[in-house]
């Protein structure tokens, strides 16, 4: 048995959106779910207490960096990842592929693996998805992602068919090297960049496959918004429903709402936790630059319906005042940031509990935008596809 | 607010601050510190953080070049002093009618009716008066030295004025300053005249560490408390101004002061006032300023610890758990990392590569959330990988330690183990 189920719990009669339990060795996930990154085994100056208080049940760490710097000898010794950096509920690693691939100059790929330089000693060393699940093996995480070939969503041609077929050959290699299916689970990636063909190959060959769960990949790359959103409507159409569906790299509130609309379960990004360290915090009606001059006499919370430990103790003048002298300012606007990403997944989700997802997603937009000319085109054309008119 | 002293102990006051905050309710234990913080925040925690630490003081030092604006600190003490005792600050600035203070947004000439509003501003329970305090650096002339204490006191009557006229600082307290640098004979004089004055309690100002000896600085701190309103053992000492003097008299007198601190044994008194110095940190030199009648201190040395990616791990306690640190620390602090010269013999280099795969908690036995929940190879991973977190981890760990230091240190005055203490605090310093 793998190590995993999901039981949906709810689904919206209008759109493709769903409520479930996932169910994970560490412990249960409420899903839609947002998944903080935590990249070095630590949430930027969040300590897991912290983390776990706001009531993250699953976040991320990258094994590329992992299984660079401290090593996965040395994680392993640690009891895994959890044991390293003291985290009781689940992780999720992703495959180290794609940081090669956008971090490090002079990554080649070829049928074996990815070839890079390492930026540490300048030594080549070569990634093959053997490796990737050994040093995955060794973190211990909940949910280990395959290494796929990852080629730029704004590519086109035969390198992005290439790509696919050869993401397949090394799903089936990762499955074959995973020393630890009954309490690891392995997620297929979902690949053929924007060409729908491509895409639906990629889905029924992955798909026959018994992997726990299955991302959408290659996306949210700087690709246009109307091909973004189609690629995804296209992968959860052909995706089981009792598997989870992670659409990897998406974080801003507008995308998260469309694509749990579209039938997507989780979803993580960076942006929260990395424009929180610009002083960028985030809120209904979009975000509130804190470091302006404009918040040096606001004496009001971030946001006044914010319950986080930030906003029930400060306002934006003092915040706007620590910015100048002390990183601690930093970490008041994470745990701003990153409650609110949660607190709107968990939202989200009680509408689709309540059959109220249609209306939540009106209020949403609402708040969002100032007026109803300025919704993103692509937005009304994603939500109108599963029957959400906004207009 | 009053000092009320229990017993004192070669030298050392043993006691409570009482009657603090705007409800009276507060109190601080002496020796002890006050709560450092930047921006009315402890550096790098936020409340969650920061309340993990039990028996957090119940006083908060700011700092008016570091306080950039109205601040909503309603339930906490405050003491405000004038500077940040580890930012840097450029020499020369200082007028006959003002001094300089650096912020985020540079420097801010200060008048004293500008330090008054502020004060206003600011309502704290006390606060230092603006004081002169550049004659810190090595060779200042004794004519400079002199003006420094004479623009104090100036400073200190024009504040005293002003302060009687300000309806938000009516409850506060306004500490005068002693200066005088080196210079015995300017400290006793600007402690006999600030102490002439309606202040609350006394700041001793410019004993940094890098300003003088600490055989120096002991001697000059023991004879300026003496000039200072207290019903304490009084020295014998008549000492000469000059500062080998003062040493080779250091070295001679020790054991008739601690005699005479012997003779006067268990004293009450129904009223004081508290002596701070500040710019002191090291735990050597807490043990050495205490015995001198010193009652508080900043707490910005477990901050430097922190800074430079180090965790105090001294012992203190009088029951180290069977693993803890002695021998092991004898070996581990003595090597300094990196040439890294501000590192000090309490504490160790978490950078080093020989904590990559130690599992250990930072000290064994300590009972701060990072020492519960993590290891030394995690803080040591973090500190490679540049992570915000080490920061956090090493200030939890760092402010417990320095916390618990003085908890024993007033453990051992009220018990008659001084002399104990200082052998575990001190044992490893020989190697200095
Ligand atoms: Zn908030
Ligand atoms: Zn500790």
């Amino acid at each position: 048995a793998v190590p995993l189920s999901l039981r949906v719990v709810a689904e919206c009669p209008v759109s493709k959106a769903r409520a479930c339990i996932l169910t994970l060795p560490h412990s249960p996930v409420n899903t839609p779910v947002f998944m903080p990154v935590g990249t070095q085994g630590t949430m930027k100056g969040i300590t897991a207490n912290q983390l776990e208080d706001l009531g993250c049940q699953i976040c991320l760490g990258n094994t590329y960096h992992l299984g660079m710097r401290p090593g996965p000898e040395l994680i392993e010794k640690a009891n895994g990842l959890h044991g390293f950096m003291s985290w009781k509920r689940n992780l999720l690693t992703d495959s180290g592929g794609f940081q090669m691939v956008s971090l490090v100059e002079l990554s080649e790929v070829t049928e074996e693996g990815v070839m890079f330089r390492s930026p540490y000693d300048g030594k080549e060393i070569l990634l093959t998805p053997e490796q990737s699940i050994s040093i995955q093996n060794s973190l211990g995480s909940d949910i280990m992602m395959q290494l796929d070939d990852v080629v730029s969503s704004t590519v086109k041609g035969p390198r992005v068919e290439e790509a696919m077929h050869r993401s397949v050959r090394w799903l089936d290699r990762c499955i074959a090297a995973n020393k630890n299916p009954e309490r690891q689970n392995l997620f297929a990636i979902i690949q053929g960049g924007l060409d729908a063909r491509l895409r639906k190959a990629c889905l029924d060959e992955m798909t026959k496959r018994d992997v726990p769960g299955f991302a959408i990949g290659g996306l949210s790359g700087g690709e246009e918004k109307d091909d973004f959103w189609k690629m995804v409507t296209l992968s959860t159409d052909h995706l089981p429903r009792n598997k989870p569906r992670y659409l990897m790299g998406v974080g801003y509130a507008l995308d998260l709402v469309v694509c749990v609309a579209l039938g997507c379960d989780m979803f993580d990004c960076v942006f929260p936790t990395r424009t929180a360290r610009f002083g960028s915090a985030l809120v209904p009606w979009g975000s509130l630059q804190l470091k302006q001059k404009q918040y040096a006499k606001d004496f009001h919370p971030i946001d006044p319906e914010c319950q986080c430990p930030t906003c029930k103790r400060h306002s934006r003048a003092y915040l706007h005042a620590l910015f100048k002298s002390d990183t601690a300012a930093m970490h008041h606007v994470t745990i701003h940031n990153i409650n609110y990403q949660l607190r709107l997944m968990r939202d989200v989700r009680q509408s689709i509990i309540d059959q109220k997802f249609p209306e939540f997603v009106k209020v949403f937009m609402e708040r969002m935008f100032p007026s109803p000319e300025d919704y993103p085109s692509w937005a009304v054309d994603a939500l109108h596809s599963v029957n959400i008119c906004l207009k | 607010m009053k000092l009320e002293l229990s017993r004192v102990v070669q030298g050392c006051r043993l006691g409570k601050w009482t009657g603090l905050g705007k409800s009276a309710q507060h109190s601080l234990e002496v020796p002890g510190c006050l709560l450092y913080t930047r921006c009315a925040t402890v550096p790098h925690l936020t409340q969650d953080t920061l309340h993990t630490i039990r028996d957090l003081p119940a006083v908060t030092q700011v700092s008016l070049d570091s306080l950039t604006t109205n601040l909503c600190l309603n339930d906490t003490v405050i003491f405000c002093s004038l500077h940040d005792s580890v930012k840097p600050r450029p020499a020369g600035y200082i007028t006959n009618k003002t001094v300089s203070v650096w912020g985020s947004g540079g420097r801010m000439e200060l008048t004293t009716a500008r330090f008054m509003e502020i004060q206003a501003g600011i309502q704290p329970d006390c606060y230092q008066s603006m004081a002169d305090g550049e004659t810190w650096q090595a060779n200042t002339s004794r004519k400079r030295v002199r003006k420094a204490v004479d623009r104090t006191l100036a400073h200190l009557d024009e504040c005293l004025l002003l302060h009687q006229k300000t309806q938000e600082l009516k409850h506060a307290e306004i500490f005068g300053v002693v200066e005088g640098g080196d210079v015995l004979e300017e400290r006793l004089r600007s402690a006999r005249e600030t102490a002439k004055r309606p202040v609350g309690g006394f700041v001793l100002d410019g004993f940094h560490s890098a300003a003088m000896g600490p055989d120096v600085r002991a001697q000059l701190i023991q004879a300026t408390s003496a000039e200072l309103p207290q019903e304490k053992p009084r020295s014998k000492l008549h000492l000469n101004p000059s500062q080998v003097e003062i040493e080779q008299e250091a070295r001679k007198s020790a054991s008739e002061t601690e005699a005479v601190s012997k003779a006067v044994g268990f004293w009450k008194r129904p009223q004081g006032s508290a002596v701070i110095v500040l710019g002191v940190g090291r735990p050597d030199e807490v043990i050495s300023c205490v015995e001198a009648g010193v009652d508080l201190f900043e707490s910005f040395f477990p901050f430097q610890v922190t800074e430079r990616g180090c965790a105090l791990s001294f012992p203190y306690a009088a029951d180290p758990a069977p693993e803890t640190s002695v021998p092991e620390l004898n070996g581990e602090s003595v090597t300094k990392l990196d040439g890294d010269e501000t590192m000090t013999l309490f504490e160790m280099n978490l950078k080093d590569k020989r904590y990559k795969d130690d599992f250990r908690p930072l000290v064994q036995g300590c009972a701060c959330f990072c020492c519960q929940k993590h290891t030394r190879a995690y803080v040591h991973h973090l500190l490679e990988t540049n992570e915000l977190l080490s920061g956090v981890l090493l200030m939890l760990h760092n402010t417990s330690h320095y916390l618990g230091f003085f908890r024993a240190l007033r453990e051992a005055i009220a018990c008659d183990h001084l002399q104990d203490f200082k052998n575990r605090v001190l044992r490893h310093r020989k190697a200095d």
